[in-house]
């Protein structure tokens, strides 16, 4: 059988009120992106509870991208900011433990009017996980 | 204000005759500290007292003594949640469990107000299993003869062999033992606080000298530098890597009991209890598809990572979870090192101010920068 090549599983937590317009910009402008990112829509990036990163790692997710609004532009005016600190929270235990997720989470500043930098972040991105290679989580039967 | 009181008695007594007078003298209605359960033949537990007798020379309240059935921070939590207690009360606890009610109060789960703080410089606990099979006794003589020394017993937990901060930070009252060469005969009082030193003055059956000297004396920075030492050796053992998580929580049975004895888990319901969390049928089929293979209960590392992101910014170290981990795991360990690095990030400790916010409520507009991109 023919090798497939391989697509990772992103898994985007992305703002309502900035990445993801950015990111429907980005599609309808038909930026070249690739089909890694599976994208759950929330109202903010503070939305996003350190187990959702988790969870979506210990399901096998080869990446985990968080995008919210640029500082001082948030919806709510302040919840990129703690997804910043719950970033850099989950970014330190990975690190503390030696896990190769720290590699495989990114939290990036999409506002809604930059479609090309969505596409830049999401070919970025993909690119860095392709060079990790697929999650060890995924076919990992004790998790 | 009184900075202190050197009083002619060793520390266990001169501790008992404080909380005596104070509980005589009306000054406090009651006495949180630990004591035999049972009419003094059963185990040992927090109690709260309001007979002055339990402190007399035969009385059921050992308020000194190294031993954590429960970590008194979440039960004060408990006591303190609605508000301040109507009536005063002093508390003896160790200083890990001090700072864990300071991080509840933080949480709006209790209040200190009302509490008359008392703790020491610490020596360490024994694990459960000791304290369980009456074996504690035969030790204590042993335990203190070490701390007179400023040396610690070999047989205390291995969380609190690697603590480096037993020196007490919100006490109102310090009670020094680590390195007090005449435990025996002498007991050395630091009212830390307006409202210790309120409480003490003028107590009647309390008489003592003030104090001079430092708590932070030679023997406590010897007893941190070797306690340092060793939590470094605990922390290199640590297995590192997604081989060595799953080497580590693979003898996880997911009985949640680090979680229930845990002070900083204070949920009433937790996700990991909540149905939520819970893998329905359909799920085991789709993951059995694609490993071929399903490890039972699953989520124990969820569990277990999910914990960390929730606790280990405001972890104590006391060791409860160790302790009463049936299948080993040194969590204690695992949570104080990932704890030290995430709090690091913060320059955050937990339970040294009250005032201070648990950094995962606040923010700074500008910092961290290097985290997205």
């Amino acid at each position: 059988m023919e090798e497939q090549e391989f697509i990772p599983k992103i898994v985007g937590f992305l703002c309502n009120w900035c990445a993801y317009t950015a990111a429907d910009t980005a599609g309808v402008s038909r930026l070249q992106m690739p089909p890694s990112i599976m994208v759950v829509r929330v109202m903010c990036s503070g939305r996003v509870d350190p187990l959702f990163v988790l969870s979506a790692f210990l399901r096998g997710a080869d990446g985990v991208l968080v995008a919210g609004c640029w500082p001082g532009q948030c919806h709510y005016q302040k919840g990129n900011l703690h997804a910043r600190r719950r970033a850099a929270m989950l970014k330190s235990i990975f690190e503390t433990l030696g896990l190769e997720m720290t590699d495989r989470f990114r939290l990036s500043w999409v506002s809604a009017s930059e479609a090309p930098r969505f596409a830049e972040v999401a070919r970025g991105f993909t690119k860095e996980v392709e060079q990790l290679g697929p999650s060890p989580i995924w076919d990992e039967a004790f998790l | 204000m009184l900075e202190g009181l050197k009083i002619n008695k060793g520390a266990e007594e001169a501790v008992r005759d404080l909380l005596r007078s104070l509980l005589e003298s009306g000054r406090v209605s009651g006495v949180l500290a630990l004591g035999r359960t049972g009419r003094g033949n059963g185990g040992v537990a927090y109690s709260l007292f309001t007979d002055p007798d339990a402190f007399g020379a035969d009385g059921v309240a050992l308020p000194l003594l190294p031993f954590m059935p429960a970590n008194a921070g979440g039960l004060l939590s408990r006591l303190t949640l609605k508000g301040p207690l109507a009536e005063p009360v002093a508390v003896v606890v160790k200083p890990c469990e001090l700072r864990a009610f300071i991080e509840l109060v933080k949480r709006n789960q209790g209040s200190p107000d009302n509490l008359l703080l008392i703790s020491s410089t610490c020596g360490g606990v024994y694990p459960l299993e000791v304290g369980a099979n009456d074996a504690l006794e035969e030790r204590l003589p042993g335990y203190w003869e070490a701390v007179k020394q400023g040396e610690l017993d070999s047989d205390i937990r291995p969380t609190c062999r690697a603590c480096v901060h037993f020196v007490p930070d919100n006490a109102d009252i310090t009670v020094a033992l680590l390195g007090e060469a005449d435990l025996d005969t002498q007991c050395a009082l630091y009212l830390n606080t307006e409202k210790g030193a309120a409480f003490i003055e003028g107590l009647e059956d309390l008489q003592g000298t003030p104090l001079l000297g430092e708590l932070e004396a030679e023997p406590i920075q010897r007893s941190r530098d070797q306690r340092a030492a060793y939590r470094e050796e605990l922390f290199a053992g640590v297995e590192a890597g997604l081989e060595g998580l799953i080497r580590t929580f693979g003898r996880c049975i997911g009985c949640h009991a680090c979680k229930t004895v845990c002070p900083i888990c204070y949920c009433s319901l937790c996700y990991f209890d909540s149905q939520d969390c819970e893998y329905r049928p359909e799920v085991y089929e789709t993951e059995l598809e694609r490993k071929g293979g399903l490890r039972l209960p699953p989520n124990t590392i969820f569990f277990q990572l999910g914990r960390l992101a929730h606790v280990s910014v405001s972890c104590v170290g006391c060791g409860m979870c160790t302790d009463v981990c049936p299948a080993d795991i040194p969590l204690s360990t695992i949570f104080s090192k990932v704890g030290d690095s995430v709090q690091a990030l913060f320059d955050y400790q937990p339970g040294r101010d009250v005032t201070e916010e648990v950094p995962l409520m606040t923010f700074e507009e500008e910092e961290l920068v290097q985290v997205a991109t």
